[in-house]
């Protein structure tokens, strides 16, 4: 076991390593020079090169790279062209908003698609499953910004319930957060449920087949009882894979949906970032983002291998 | 025949989209270029079918035009994803447990970190919005997808005894994995690339209504959104044709990747789409 976690932790060292220098690189070849940009056309040599100083722009390629690294490992992200404050309170402020937005939304996407998922199963080929697997085939076609488009429409437009857009801040209360996260949440967990009812359903219908599950019917459980003591735990294991990978997805569809409701989180500060071309934003919160997929995949391989030691070998 | 209605749904809903964005090149009811505000936010009937937008432009006309883009984005994008990604996986399931094959996974895993929009609008920061950076950046996506399923699949036919002949009779591991490898890879090639084109669809639908696609005047699906979505209380219908377009492509997609599946190999009729987004 901590040789497969010694393992784990290179490679997911390795990826952090390579995918950062792919960032770095990839934003590097973005012609103009931040510091000209800044000041405008009128600016003095002289200004320029002493704002270059002070972002850190007047040393080697190599250099810049190192120092951007490593000032993310101090937790230090820079100073934003645009705005002149440090990235790492930018991002501080937003992330109070996407965060619980993605676990949210994974909250009810998880609620809504286990019992679908398992009702499902336990009635396969009846009116429940059929019904069940047509909406998740439609919640997986239906595009999240179209139908946050629709959701503003009825439920904060017509009906009131829920604030059309923007965020009220966590400082005026945990309800009203929670109530201007509601509908984006909604859209974001719509596919995702879809999929992980139908990853739900399918493992579930598998681990019912299996010996164990007989033996289990054979002993004298009920139907109902070998679901919750054995078929339910083992389909789970797919499950929280799908669950995992999930989570990148959220973060990625964050983007879009909170495009729809003017949330200042991470996704509208990249897009700020991009037309301003505040790059060492969009740098760092395309790193942070990265980092987060990468972290949240390598804690669901340590925790499967914990659990199941013949998955140790790979 | 009832296990083939969903081939059945499925082709009729991609033939009429594929129909429609065919139709646009000859003939649309209107012209989508031209502006007529005199005939803005007329509602769905006659003359216009699906009624007009906030500049009176056909609503039809606009999402025949718009099918184009979205074909041409997915299918290109699929396109990317077997060409690069398909050798990727038969080369590292020809070098098995290798460095060769270790490197090519690793890649893979590395491509799947970036969230497939976050690749897409780092492209866009650093060349600028357009169609061709969305192919590329939703093809960068599709590669690492089918380099894993190509090698899964490699992996456990070059146990098969056809291969081992194949090598008995001294071809090289190239000629086997073209020879005989690849024709058995078709049908999962198929049905996997129904189902990232239907990803395709959506995630250009993403892009452009996020400004990051297709940039104006040329029709696309997600922008008739975007420009569209503040009118929804005075013309709903605005907004609902151009989402309804996109769900009924993706769900046609979807469909008839699972109906394919299920024709090819009867056998896993039970499982169901999972794990492939």
């Amino acid at each position: 076991m901590i040789r497969f976690i010694a393992r784990r932790v290179v490679s997911l060292a390795l990826t952090l390593v390579v995918a950062s220098a792919i960032i770095f690189l990839a934003l590097e070849v973005v012609p103009g020079d931040p510091a000209s940009i800044m000041l405008g056309v009128n600016a003095q040599p002289d200004t320029i090169a002493a704002l270059k100083e002070e972002l850190g722009l007047n040393v080697s390629r190599p250099a810049r790279y190192f120092n951007w690294v490593a000032g993310m490992l101090h937790g230090d992200f820079g100073i934003s062209y645009t705005y002149r404050t440090p990235v790492r309170d930018m991002i501080a402020d937003r992330i109070l908003i996407s965060l619980p937005l993605a676990v949210y939304a994974l909250l009810l996407s998880t609620a809504i698609a286990f019992p679908a998922g398992i009702l499902a199963a336990t009635r396969r080929g009846a009116v429940a499953d059929v019904s069940i697997m047509g909406s998740t085939q439609l919640g997986i076609a239906i595009p999240n910004f179209w139908f946050a488009i629709i959701l503003v429409a009825v439920f904060a437009i017509k009906l009131q319930w829920f604030p059309a857009g923007g965020f009220p801040g966590w400082q005026d209360g945990f309800i009203g957060g929670i109530k201007a996260l509601t509908l984006p949440a909604v859209a974001l967990a719509l596919p995702q449920a879809s999929i992980l009812a139908r990853v739900m359903r399918s493992s579930l219908l598998d681990t019912l087949g299996e010996d164990y599950i007989r033996t289990a019917r054979a002993k004298g459980l009920t139907t109902r009882q070998s679901l919750w003591r054995h078929a339910l735990r083992n389909a789970l294991i797919p499950v929280l894979t799908i669950i995992g990978l999930q989570f990148s997805f959220l973060l990625a569809g964050a983007i879009i949906v909170e495009n729809v409701f003017y949330l200042p989180g991470l996704g509208r500060l990249i897009f700020q970032g991009i037309t301003q071309r505040d790059l060492i934003v969009v740098e760092s919160v395309v790193m942070l983002l990265v980092f987060a997929v990468v972290m949240v995949t390598f804690i669901v391989d340590v925790a499967y291998a914990a659990v199941d030691p013949r998955l140790r070998k790979r | 025949m009832h296990n083939r209605r969903n081939l059945y749904i499925g082709v009729i809903l991609c033939a009429m989209v594929l129909l429609a964005a065919l139709v646009s090149f000859f003939w649309t009811p209107y012209n989508v270029t031209e502006l007529n505000i005199a005939e803005k936010f007329k509602s769905p009937g006659m003359p216009y079918l699906l009624g007009t937008d906030h500049f009176g432009r056909d609503i039809l006309s606009m999402l025949m035009v718009g099918a184009r883009m979205s074909i041409a984005v997915a299918l290109i994008a699929v396109g990317i994803g077997i060409l690069f990604g398909v050798p990727l996986g038969l080369f590292a399931a020809a070098r098995a447990n290798t460095l060769v094959e270790e490197v090519i996974m690793r890649g893979n895993d590395l491509v799947f970190a970036f969230p497939a929009l976050l690749i897409a609008i780092m492209i866009t920061a650093v060349f600028g919005p357009g169609a061709v950076n969305a192919i590329i950046a939703i093809g960068i996506f599709n590669i690492p997808v089918f380099a894993r399923l190509s090698r899964a699949a490699a992996l456990s036919l070059w146990q098969r005894d056809f291969v081992l002949s194949a090598r008995v009779s001294g071809k090289s591991g190239l000629r086997i994995s073209v020879e005989h490898i690849l024709p058995n890879l078709l049908n999962l090639l198929l049905v996997q690339g129904t189902i990232q084109f239907s990803l395709g669809v959506l995630a250009e639908a993403a892009l452009s209504y996020v400004g990051l696609g297709a940039q104006p005047p040329v029709p696309s699906w997600g922008r008739m959104l975007a420009e569209s979505q503040t009118f929804f209380s005075i013309a709903s219908h605005v907004v609902i044709f151009p989402g309804l377009a996109i769900v009924l492509t993706v769900l046609g997609l979807n469909l008839l990747g699972d109906g394919l599946r299920d024709y090819f190999d009867p056998r896993l009729r039970q499982s169901s789409w999972n794990s492939t987004s």
